[in-house]
């Protein structure tokens, strides 16, 4: 009995772990929702800053967030979906060793060619997902240091020298444009890991039966695989969508801005931004007291936008896991 | 299958529309009025960018919404980040005006001569005192500068020792970017390094809001944003303790005090230009007041 | 076969090649770019004059303490540049974040796959998942306003803002990553590995703790690694609850100042080309560095588990 005792015991232990994390949670939701929401008011919701930021909303930073979010999904969507598509549809699906070992083996056989092909193109996979992971890995500050030394100093400087009169600035100081760009190499992990985990649930006889009745591989993908997978890419999106609203770092001096008396007509403009906007009133306020109801406010609304993205992306994951499943 | 089809092209479509209609020309763009709403779209008018100081920011974004008012059509915008910040965009050509409180350096207005092909002008617009702050709980009410370069160069460590209560020092100071901590190196350490251990916030107010929320600690930075916290009167070596007020700063006795800035380069467009000379005139003086700065005086 | 359809086909195929490639170009270029920039301390005589590697490890002033010898301050007229204190700083916040999240992310995997009901777990999971969801602007601004003050209040701590505050927010958003993965990798466990625990006589936690965690070891020790990879390269919440003071103290009472907060902070001022300038590049590509090697590291662990897993289910 003592060790159904002591079993019991650590057994409670270790709910109490998740106890603990759930307490959090709902911690930091609770004291965010409740001194926030007094905040939240329509005026909050559709005015601009004003009196240094003690007063007034932040429209301008939710259409700046919702500009930057918007361009970074166009960039970086079709592109993970892409890679995706390429990393299930076009290279072997019997992974490197298996590939190679059958090279080494066929000594002399008719398709030894075509083997060594197959099997370079395993190992081209393998990098290419080993590269994914580390983009996943990167830091975000290290992000935004190379939005700063790639796109704007390298790219938006020789296409100022290019096109624009000496001296003018256009396309080499921080931007909509870059900040999306960055942003969008941020969150391209998050969409080609589960566009590919969406592509892996399309029955692999499907592809054969389309092929079977004489499509092309491009047919293929475009009128069976994609649209199956179709809810599983959008998954992706929405998560992807969702860390990237969130992110702070790789925007810092790519392009956001705390105070701009206009909204953003262009790619080329500056933005406020949501995530910044937080970072600024806690750190830089002009006076503390006056702006903790619009910190919280922003804090609020900057949390809700996350959160309800993130819930309706892990929603349609987990239905279509289990429609899987089932 | 085929509903679907043709369901994913239009939303496709319509999101490629919307992104493309947002990425309007600049003849688009709409400005905030001093109330917050929105007038009409204005004229197509290259944006003034102002940008640097953290103790200037407040100051510079209400003359900026002034001048908008006073001339419409015209686009101002203002960033901090502190002195640093602005002088460095300044010198990478991404900025019309900086703001600063300290003086640039030798170094720096060869740069921007360097990368921007003329002088730099620079142009004092405010008064400003440098305040040391102490939590309101703290009994102390002066301290000489020397007492504050042996606090802030860690030399000091207790209060004890400058005749306050038994309790550890708690240093709070600025970003190196800023003006305020080089006017304060320069002027209160005599060009000494800061401790280690002063925890660097971004701006005057964090400043004055930790030194408020923590009785041990002791801060600095422009006189305008002093809330709930005591400034120090302060003696210089020679003598008396003395409080900053509008005439000790006019008058040149609190020895803390200094000028804040605009820079430009001299071949920089007329908007900044225009800008600078307004921000002189009487009216716009009387904002500086207003923000809880002090107007130069006429020897100024 | 039209020659339309087969040129579109080979066209698309080519795209998608094409786009195989990107995330490959983009590592490389991402290390390129931010190593560009740090060459100047290896070649350039004028900023080797101001920061150079030697003065990032081995310079130190004079002073009786470590915290009085290697110093931080690149704008001082003498310009100091030793990486220490900023190298310890992020290492005491790993230290505290890693502390906290990983036995309370493991207890709770365990908890997840092992005693949780069915139900429980699909609740679980999600919820957990939603912890990863707060930006992590939003966890320092919580750590800030709200965390250091009750820590203070109920410790008494000299400074509001130091390794423990920051360190434990930095936990909070290490969690999920611990979770997911350990919980991935005991659910993966096969149920023989169970079955032949009990049918020896074995009690579920006994079962749980000494045959199912040690068989999922790998995917434990991964997430350990990646959430390693994490809190080093963390920057929102370190910047906003760690004080930002680059002191070189072991002391985790005190506040603290990591290399991404550093970059963060400092890279507003410097002009383009400057020794500072370079030194934060160096800063940036030394996270680079030691984020991509704990990455493959972990990466490695992770498909070794698979291989063996997949070997054992057969």
């Amino acid at each position: 009995m003592k060790r159904r005792l002591i079993d019991k015991f650590m057994i409670t232990l270790l709910g109490l772990s998740v106890a603990i994390i759930l307490a959090i949670l709902v911690v930091i939701v609770a004291n965010i929702a409740i001194h926030g929401a007094r905040a939240v008011t329509w005026e909050f919701i559709t005015q601009a800053p004003r009196q240094g930021l003690t007063a007034g909303g932040i429209m301008p930073a939710i259409v700046g967030t919702a500009a930057l979010v918007l361009l970074m999904t166009i960039v970086a969507v079709p592109l993970g979906v892409a890679t995706a598509v390429y990393l299930h549809e076009y290279t072997p699906a019997e992974g490197l060793n298996l590939a190679w070992r059958r090279f080494r083996v066929s000594k002399g056989m008719a398709g030894r060619r075509k083997l060594f092909f197959r099997a370079m193109s395993a190992l081209l996979a393998t990098i290419t997902r080993s590269a994914v992971a580390n983009l996943a890995g990167v830091p975000s500050i290290v992000f935004g240091l190379f939005g700063l030394g790639f796109f704007i100093q390298f790219i938006g400087r020789n296409i100022d020298r290019a096109t624009q009169p000496p001296g003018e600035v256009l396309w080499g100081q921080g931007s909509l444009l870059w900040a999306a760009c960055t942003l969008a190499l941020l969150t391209l992990p998050t969409v080609i890991v589960a566009t590919e985990e969406a592509l892996r649930t399309v029955p692999q006889d499907l592809r054969e039966a389309s092929l079977a009745l004489g499509a092309t591989q491009w047919e293929t993908i475009r009128r069976v695989v994609l649209p199956s997978s179709l809810s599983g890419i959008l998954t992706g999106a929405i998560l992807g969508i969702s860390r990237g609203a969130g992110e702070v770092a790789p925007i810092l001096f790519t392009g956001a801005a705390y105070y701009l008396p206009y909204l953003p007509g262009d790619v080329t403009d500056q933005f406020m931004h949501l995530g910044y906007h937080v970072l600024i009133l806690s750190t830089q306020s002009p006076d503390v007291e006056a702006t903790k109801p619009l910190l919280y406010g922003t804090v609020f609304v900057l949390l809700a936008l996350t959160f309800l993205l993130n819930l309706t992306g892990v929603i349609i994951r987990s239905r279509t896991r289990s429609r899987i499943q089932r | 299958m085929r509903a679907m089809n043709r369901a994913a092209r239009m939303v496709f479509t319509l999101t490629l529309v919307l992104a493309v209609a947002a990425c309007g020309g600049r003849e688009s763009r709409s400005t905030f009025g001093t109330d917050g709403s929105h007038p009409a779209p204005v004229a197509d008018n290259k944006p003034l960018s102002i940008k640097g100081s953290d103790t200037m920011v407040i100051l510079g974004q209400r003359l900026a919404e002034e001048y908008m008012t006073a001339n419409r059509g015209t686009v101002v915008q203002v960033n901090g980040g502190g002195s640093g910040t602005g002088i460095a965009a300044l010198i990478n050509g991404t900025v019309d005006l900086a703001m600063s409180s300290r003086s640039m350096t030798d170094d720096e207005k060869e740069k921007v001569k360097q990368n921007r092909g003329s002088d730099v002008v620079e142009e004092p617009i405010a008064l400003d005192a440098l305040g040391v702050f102490v939590n309101s709980a703290n009994p102390l009410q002066q301290l000489t500068i020397a007492q504050v370069r042996d606090i802030f160069r860690g030399k000091t460590t207790n209060w004890n020792q400058v005749g306050g209560p038994t309790a550890p020092i708690v240093l709070y100071g600025r970003e190196s970017s800023s003006g305020t901590y080089d006017y304060f190196r320069e002027h209160v350490l005599d060009k000494g390094d800061f401790a280690p251990r002063v925890q660097t916030l971004q701006g005057t107010a964090a400043i004055i809001n930790a030194v408020g929320q923590d009785r041990n600690g002791i801060g600095y930075g422009g006189i305008a944003y002093a809330k709930n916290v005591r400034a120090l009167s302060i003696a210089s070596d020679s003598g008396p303790a003395i409080a900053p007020s509008e005439q000790t700063v006019a008058g040149g006795t609190y020895p803390l005090s200094r000028k804040l800035f605009l820079y430009y380069p001299q071949n920089a467009p007329e908007r900044a230009r225009k800008f600078v000379q307004w921000s002189l005139t009487p009216e716009a003086q009387a904002l500086v007041t207003q923000v809880g700065y002090f107007p130069l005086t006429k020897a100024q | 076969m039209t020659r339309g359809r087969r040129i579109r086909n080979a066209l698309m195929g080519g795209v998608f090649s094409v786009s195989g490639w990107v995330a490959i170009v983009f590592i490389f270029l991402i290390f390129l770019f931010t190593f560009k920039e740090t060459i100047p301390i290896f070649t350039d005589p004028e900023v080797r004059h101001e920061a150079n590697v030697e003065k990032f490890f081995v310079e130190s002033q004079e002073g009786p303490t470590i915290t009085d010898r290697y110093v931080w301050q690149p704008t001082s007229d003498v310009p100091k540049v030793s990486l220490w204190p900023i190298i310890l700083g992020t290492l005491k916040a790993t230290l505290v974040g890693l502390l906290f999240a990983c036995p309370i992310g493991v207890a709770a995997a365990m908890f997840t796959s092992e005693f949780a009901p069915a139900r429980m777990r699909e609740i679980i999971k999600p919820v957990i998942e939603l912890l990863a969801g707060v930006p992590s602007v939003v966890m320092g601004f919580f750590a800030l306003i709200v965390l250091a003050t009750w820590l203070q209040e109920v410790f008494g701590f000299t400074y509001r803002l130091n390794a423990i505050n920051a360190g434990l927010a930095l936990g909070f958003a290490l969690v999920p990553i611990v979770y997911t993965i350990s919980e991935d990798g005991l659910s993966a466990v096969p149920r023989a590995y169970r079955e032949a625990s009990y049918a020896l006589g074995a009690t579920n936690f006994q079962t749980a703790w000494t045959v199912v965690l040690p068989a999922a070891a790998p995917a434990v020790f991964a997430s350990f690694v990646l959430a390693f990879g994490r809190a080093i390269g963390e920057t929102m919440i370190l910047l906003m609850a760690g004080g930002n003071a680059a002191i070189t103290s072991f002391s985790l009472f005190d506040p603290l100042r990591t290399l991404s907060a550093t970059i963060a902070a400092e890279m507003g001022e410097v002009v383009v080309g400057s020794a500072h300038y370079s030194a934060l590049f160096f800063m940036g590509t030394l996270l680079f560095a030691i984020t991509f090697v704990s990455n493959t590291v972990g990466q490695w662990i992770i498909a070794r588990m698979q291989r063996r897993m997949q070997g054992a289910a057969r």
